[in-house]
């Protein structure tokens, strides 16, 4: 009870220093809400920063390492406990703001690095994730390789002291703009297709890499297709035992499938305030009731999503298994999303319509548009079915 | 609050589980459906279902109660919709106990809160009016000081129960809010009559008809014209708690539905090898899923009052009641002819999430109402 009591006090003066610094040093520019993609700071040797508030805003965070709040503090994260880092997110939440970096690097390759990565290689690669100075990207689908991923091609050659690494990788998001590239080489051709992959890490300056951009029905470039051609990768930069790589591949997956299944819960404006606005209220109902019925119906599922997405961070800080709802939670947040963009774009009509004019203030379009890669991306709603019916279901031969 | 039971509540379930598959399962309801039972519930069991805690799970300890909340309540409804135990427990231990709890005077809860959890009351709540859920309108008259005359519908436990708690118009045009007042009525009394009706889902129901009934001021639960706010309260209870009951229809039937894609081969495979088959039910999955977070979040918050919890109550029975029809409906599917028979236990689980879902407004009715308490 007592030490109860203490850990709680701990705790408030915890929120109070943390409260006390942010203010202090959390410059007003990034206290305004994300417009546009440039407010987004991703970091990289080639960061481009908006302005100089973003530039000190991402370098006051990584010196105190809570662009990563939970990561080990001998790497330069944060060292806080769950407890601590839920309280920083809440500060962070009511002064509103903005993220201080958002990478591959902290959303996916950190945490397999920190399980699998050997002293060396988390030494080497973390603290730079920490500080932004290095942008990563992933290279895992290819064009004859995307939910049949463990059937990859590209081939990494043993050389004695380092591999030839030779193929192509397609989807590579922001793969012009990264730095290094976490990668999923073949190193095996014998035995089952999935026992043959290896993990490894290269820097996208290396001879021999080239990126093309592909121009995606929503107009954007985000991902390219990236070509390797003889290129020489150190064996140090091997992450895990050499055909191993599948076991990373698929740990990185689930950070991966929780990251795209959490936009189902992103706070935007409720579909409800929009649709009162354009349609209007007759007798305290929206004016069309068919197109009410369907908002209310998606309103109602998002919230039973968000409160699942609670229930099983609850559960996981309880210490109960929640491994297998990774592919609920990326299958249900990716469908919600859609259902999310087309009623938006409903409820939006002609004005939704408009397209290509980057000075509108809201790109309704491009936006609906996206989401329908939210599905596709980091394992198609089909692939996470199949994940659910074999290992949370149990059903034969799935 | 966290969305995790606490070590009691997973033992209080636990109690329940092994109580409800042993002494209340899907066979003891059809055999009380097979013997077109008179009382179409074991009064016996109830008094063991009483010991057990569970009719005084919403009673405080000072009326003899054990005081468990709604989450405890949930808990047992769920085991509940697993065995499609026949019970008491939605009209006298839910209904009841919260219509006392929220507007009964110092004697009523002295009188009838203990006789409740003691197993030994029934009290059945006589509220609907209209084929489809329509809590205000309420047409029964109270006449002079005061004479009660109507006719209520879908009274759960009507034909058994000790007591009723009847709502009156007592001012006001039928369908508003205000002017409605709850009161007990003693079923025994000169022009009341019950007529019970024979249920898809071999459950209590019954019609009940009111001519010129004597009640006094003793009788009134919560203020006079002011009832709704007991009612609102009341039919709160039992949504939520017939959501939990809901989930476990769905879970139940689901289970049952995999371990028969696991067994049942056609052309010479397991038919829970086909994809078809498998999307279908990796999707149902999630959508439990979802309802175990809203039920046990709505419970909560019925537990602390929040004022939020309205809205949380319609987004529970309304996904709980979808959820439950698509898992009942699919499990008959997958199941295929067998699944038609009387012989298997399937359609048991169909028909009551039908009746569940019905009791106390459907999906529609609480979509609408969802909509309106956010404010379009």
């Amino acid at each position: 009870m007592s030490a109860q009591l203490n850990s709680d006090q701990t705790l408030e003066a915890f929120r109070r220093d943390t409260r006390a610094w942010l203010e202090a040093n959390c410059p007003p520019e990034m206290r305004q809400p994300v417009v546009d993609e440039y407010d987004i700071c991703w970091g990289g040797r080639r960061a481009k920063f908006k302005n100089d508030a973003q530039r000190v805003w991402l370098q006051k965070m990584a010196e105190r390492g809570w662009t990563v709040p939970e990561w080990p503090k001998q790497y330069g994260g944060g060292g806080l406990s769950k407890d601590e880092a839920r309280v920083l997110r809440e500060e962070l939440a009511a002064l509103k703001c903005r993220p201080p970096l958002t990478s591959f690097g902290i959303s996916m390759l950190g945490p397999a690095l920190l399980k699998y990565g050997n002293e060396k290689q988390k030494s080497e690669h973390i603290p730079k994730i920490v500080r932004g100075e290095i942008r990563w990207c992933q290279g895992y689908s290819e064009p004859g390789a995307g939910s049949d991923l463990a059937s990859l091609k590209t081939r990494a050659d043993d050389h004695g002291d380092h591999f030839v690494v030779n193929g192509s990788k397609i989807w590579t998001s922001y793969g012009d703009k990264a730095d290094w590239i976490f990668c999923l080489v073949r190193t095996s051709f014998t035995g089952k297709k999935q026992e043959g992959i290896s993990f490894v890490l290269f820097d996208m300056e290396s001879a021999g890499v080239t990126t093309s951009p592909i121009r995606l029905i929503s107009g954007y470039s985000p991902f390219t297709q990236t070509f390797f051609d003889n290129v020489k990768v150190p064996k140090e930069n091997l992450l895990g035992e050499l055909n191993k790589g599948w076991t990373i591949a698929k740990y990185l997956l689930t950070h991966e499938r929780n990251m795209i299944g959490g936009m189902g819960t992103q706070r935007v404006t409720p579909l409800s305030q929009l649709a009162i606005k354009n349609i209007g209220l007759a007798g305290g109902r929206l004016a069309e009731p068919a197109l009410r019925t369907d908002i209310a119906r998606f309103e109602m599922d998002a919230l039973a999503f968000a409160l699942t997405m609670n229930r099983v961070t609850d559960e996981a800080k309880a210490g109960n298994e929640t491994g297998a709802m990774s592919s609920m939670l990326k299958y249900y947040g990716t469908e919600l999303n859609k259902r999310r963009a087309e009623l938006t774009m409903s409820v939006a009509g002609s004005e939704g319509l408009k397209f290509g004019d980057s000075h509108s203030e809201e790109q309704l379009a491009a936006m609906w548009l996206r989401t329908k890669a939210n599905s596709i991306e980091g394992g198609t709603s089909e692939i996470q079915l199949n994940i659910i019916a074999k290992n949370v279901l149990r059903l034969p031969g799935a | 609050m966290t969305l995790v039971l606490t070590d009691d509540q997973l033992m209080f379930r636990d109690a329940a589980k092994r109580f409800a598959a042993e002494r209340a399962p899907v066979s003891q309801l059809r055999k009380l459906r097979d013997d077109v039972d008179p009382i179409g519930l074991s009064r016996d069991v109830w008094k063991e279902m009483a010991e057990m805690g569970w009719a005084g799970v919403l009673v405080p300890e000072e009326h003899g109660g054990v005081g468990f909340g709604f989450v405890g309540a949930g808990l047992i409804a769920a085991e509940i919709g697993r065995n499609l135990s026949a019970t008491p427990m939605l009209s006298s231990a839910v209904l009841a106990v919260t219509a006392l709890l929220r507007g009964g005077t110092p004697a009523q809860k002295e009188t009838l809160l203990p006789a409740i959890a003691g197993g030994d009351l029934l009290i059945a709540l006589a509220s609907d009016e209209c084929v489809r859920h329509t809590p205000y309108h309420v047409a029964t008259r109270c006449t002079g000081k005061y004479k009660l005359s109507g006719r209520k519908l879908h009274v759960l436990d009507g034909h058994i129960a000790d007591r009723l708690i009847v709502t009156a118009r007592t001012s006001g045009d039928i369908g508003a809010r205000d002017g409605i007042t709850l009161f007990l009525v003693d079923p025994k009394a000169s022009g009341v009559s019950i007529t019970r009706s024979s249920m898809v889902d071999s459950r209590n129901s019954a019609t009940v008809d009111l001519r010129d009934v004597s009640v006094t001021d003793a009788d009134v639960i919560g203020t006079f014209d002011k009832g709704a706010i007991v009612l609102d309260a009341v039919l709160d209870a039992g949504r939520a708690v017939l959501s939990a009951e809901l989930l476990g229809v769905a879970e139940e039937a689901f289970e049952r539905t995999l371990a028969y894609l696991r067994e049942r081969e056609q052309f010479g495979v397991k038919i829970g090898t086909f994809q078809a088959l498998q999307h279908r039910a990796a999707h149902l999955f999630c959508e439990i899923e979802l309802v175990r977070s809203v039920v046990l979040r709505t419970l909560q918050a019925l537990d602390a009052q929040e004022p939020t919890a309205s809205s949380l109550v319609c987004l529970s029975k309304a996904k709980a009641s979808e959820v439950a029809r698509i898992a009942t409906n699919e499990a008959v599917q997958m199941h295929g002819g067998i699944g038609m028979t009387d012989e298997f236990d399937i359609g048991f689980f169909m028909k009551r999430a039908r009746a569940a879902a019905e009791t106390f407004g459907d999906q529609y009715y609480h979509t609408d109402r969802f909509a309106q308490l956010s404010g379009y």
